[in-house]
């Protein structure tokens, strides 16, 4: 099977559906001339014109809302949103119109809008520029929240999201633009909605969704050889909609699970899973569930700071051991 | 601020001329023309009485904003929508969807919160969308809506289509980010023909109690176009006829062009600004009453008589069939059903699949 990085995956994604689609139209800051901030949309105007590939002014709000008129109007925007940090300008017309104007209008519109643009931190960018944002946008009805961490689901999410009629957020882990996987050739469309196993195991389950998995795939392998420890991983990839049932199952199955985000542990994605495992497997668990959260202050800058403010493999670790009973918590 | 003495208002009386001067596109307003239009009004403003008599009953449940003294505005610019245009505006929004020819039956009932309702209750007074007829909504947010009307625009170009996007925004929006963003994107966009775009500017003097005065010290509206290359004038949106001849030149501009325009009309909302602010504490009496002797209902029934096209019994006449049929308007929205409650979790997601609200 071919091998391509994340960022080749995103830009196959969006190219494939572009020639497939004259309504697919892509817009936002610096992703013409320039090619992208992260260069995913480079080349783009080159093959699809200006009129399809629309640079523009560093107003988020403004380009944001137009492509959800545009939505409104039939075409199918992908917007980039350079980074998630910046999306707080955009906010009002995420929340406030894309995700309800389906609804307030009776049903007489669809918005098939994708938002795109790299989430989370983990290089150093400190506080205003590092934020995890899928608890936030997944709280809201309406929208769905997608957060691939594999370059097959990179560009399988991106197909998925462009085809459908609803405005989805698409978070990428932008520190993980060059890394390598397997994708299929043709249409590898993934569907929202289902999670998928990472790694398979029997004696504990870690989940996580976006660059955490490939952390929580770190400790998998850490446990095996330290502790003959068999971690199954799971990766949510997508948010909104959720499922419960692959991680349930998991549940039954292991007895022990541990939640891993790399945002804030107040009202994040790690209590929505702890809580449905609570109410859909109670009965199978051997130890309450623990969440392994980003540490609760604005992301700092020094290297080492910013280490200590996301989830470590030893911090995973540790609370794998606790749900395990092999470690007492603090 | 009081009204301005002349029927015209500033520069734009000036460029109106000189522009009908030079060819423009003449409206026809032939006496039957008028007529129509004067029933317009009155269909508006007899629904708003009538809503705001339901809104004291309890009948009417949220928000209620009424145009009550702006009628003039939208009647006069819908009166150049050709079909395929698009509408959008915030949430003063009844006479924009009663005047593209939504049922005012279905309208009321929609205030009501009744299944009937042109959104099947789940917009109520601020959230009127008749998509089929054009109307792209009403919008609750000040300003929000601005950049969306501006992407309709663009994407009729992309369509190739002749079409264009009217967008309604009150003052109150004029200090708002999204609109400054938006317009600079429309103007952007323009430049390459790809905005069709025309700005209506309901300058109603007030952002809910607070005057265009305290809240700007430029209080050119149409200037703030300028900004971003759009071009623009001013219009007395107290006169239905000055509206007319602006609207359907500047339609035709932006139609052919691509390229967006605005008109600051310049209004008066003569009821107060939601159906629950009583006081009005933010302006005098006199203030009302003298924008009152310009009441655009009012002006275009003494032009019609002193004319001779139509006398005062038909005027008469027109008022009271209006007052009929909003009886019967009343009595649909009254007797409707609430909406089954099945509808709770309908339309917040399309496209296959069933959403009960477990997103798990």
């Amino acid at each position: 099977m071919p091998e391509m990085t994340y960022r080749e995956a995103l830009r196959a994604g969006m190219a494939e559906e572009m020639e497939r689609d004259e309504k697919v139209l892509l817009m936002g800051e610096d992703i013409g001339v320039y090619g992208g901030t992260h260069l995913i949309t480079d080349g783009f105007l080159d093959r699809f014109g200006k009129k399809r590939v629309i640079d523009t002014p560093i107003a988020e709000g403004g380009f944001t809302g137009a492509a959800i008129g545009m939505a409104m109007m039939g075409l199918k925007p992908v917007v980039e949103m350079m980074t998630w940090n910046f999306s707080f300008l955009a906010a009002d017309q995420i929340i406030q119109n894309a995700a309800k104007v389906r609804y307030f209008s009776g049903g007489q519109v669809e918005v098939p809008l994708v938002i795109r643009g790299p989430n989370g931190g983990g290089v150093q960018l400190s506080a205003q520029h590092t934020h995890s944002l899928e608890n936030m946008y997944g709280h809201f009805p309406g929208l769905k929240v997608v957060s691939p961490v594999t370059p097959n689901d990179a560009k399988g999410m991106m197909l998925t999201a462009i085809r459908d009629p609803n405005p989805v957020i698409f978070l990428e882990a932008g520190a993980l633009y060059g890394t390598k996987g397997e994708v299929p050739e043709g249409d590898n469309a993934v569907e929202f909605g289902k999670a998928r196993v990472a790694r398979e195991g029997t004696d504990v389950t870690l989940i996580s969704y976006g660059r955490q998995v490939n952390l929580c795939l770190r400790v998998a392998e850490k446990l095996e050889e330290e502790d003959d420890v068999s971690a199954e991983v799971i990766d949510l990839r997508s948010l909104r909609p959720f499922d419960s049932e692959t991680i349930v199952e998991s549940v039954k199955k292991t007895h022990r699970a541990v939640a891993v985000q790399e945002q804030w542990r107040w009202f994040g994605v790690a209590s929505e899973v702890a809580s449905i495992i609570q109410e859909q497997a109670f009965d199978y668990l051997d130890a309450p569930v623990v969440r392994v959260s980003g540490a609760e202050v604005p992301a700092p800058y020094a290297r080492n700071l910013e280490l200590a403010a996301f989830p470590s493999e030893d911090a995973v670790a540790k609370a794998a051991r606790q749900v395990l009973y092999q470690e007492v918590s603090a | 601020m009081v009204p301005a003495e002349s029927e015209h208002t500033g520069d734009g009386a000036v460029e109106t001329q000189e522009q009908q001067q030079g060819g423009g596109s003449p409206v026809a307003t032939d006496g039957e023309h008028l007529v129509d239009l004067y029933k317009k009004m009155v269909l508006i403003r007899t629904f708003e009485e009538a809503t705001q008599r339901g809104f004291r009953q309890g009948k009417i449940g949220g928000y209620l904003h009424v145009y009550i003294g702006q009628e003039a505005v939208a009647t006069g610019f819908l009166d150049a929508y050709k079909d395929g245009d698009k509408v959008i505006t915030a949430y003063r929004d009844h006479p924009h969807v009663l005047l593209l020819g939504s049922d005012p039956k279905a309208v009321m009932a929609e205030l009501y919160g009744k299944g009937t309702g042109l959104v099947k209750g789940k917009g109520g007074s601020m959230h009127l969308f008749d998509v089929e007829n054009g109307f792209m909504g009403g919008y609750g947010i000040v300003g929000g809506h601005i950049p969306l009307g501006v992407g309709f625009a663009y994407a009729q170009r992309y369509e190739e289509t002749d079409n264009i996007t009217q967008l309604y925004l009150g003052d109150g929006s004029i200090s708002n980010g999204a609109f400054h963003e938006a317009v600079n994107l429309s103007g952007l966009w323009g430049k390459d023909g790809m905005n069709p775009c025309l700005f209506i500017i309901e300058n109603n003097q007030y952002g809910m109690g607070t005057s265009v005065e305290r809240t700007t010290a430029m209080t050119d509206l149409a200037a703030k176009f300028n900004a971003y290359g759009v071009e623009n004038e001013k219009v007395d949106g107290m006169d239905v006829e000055a509206v007319l001849e602006v609207a359907h030149r500047a339609a035709d501009r932006v139609r052919e062009t691509g390229k967006p325009y605005a008109v600051e009309a310049l209004t008066y909302r003569t009821a107060p600004h939601g159906a629950a602010d009583f006081f009005e504490k933010y302006r005098t009496k006199d203030e009302i009453k003298q924008w009152r002797e310009r009441d655009p209902i009012g002006q275009l029934e003494h032009r019609l008589i002193e004319r001779d096209v139509i006398d005062e019994d038909g005027i008469e006449e027109i008022k009271n069939e209006m007052k009929e049929t909003m009886k019967e308007v009343v009595r649909f929205a009254e007797e409707s059903e609430e909406p089954p409650l099945e509808e709770l979790y309908t339309d917040v997601y399309t496209g296959g699949g069933v959403y009960t609200g477990e997103e798990g």
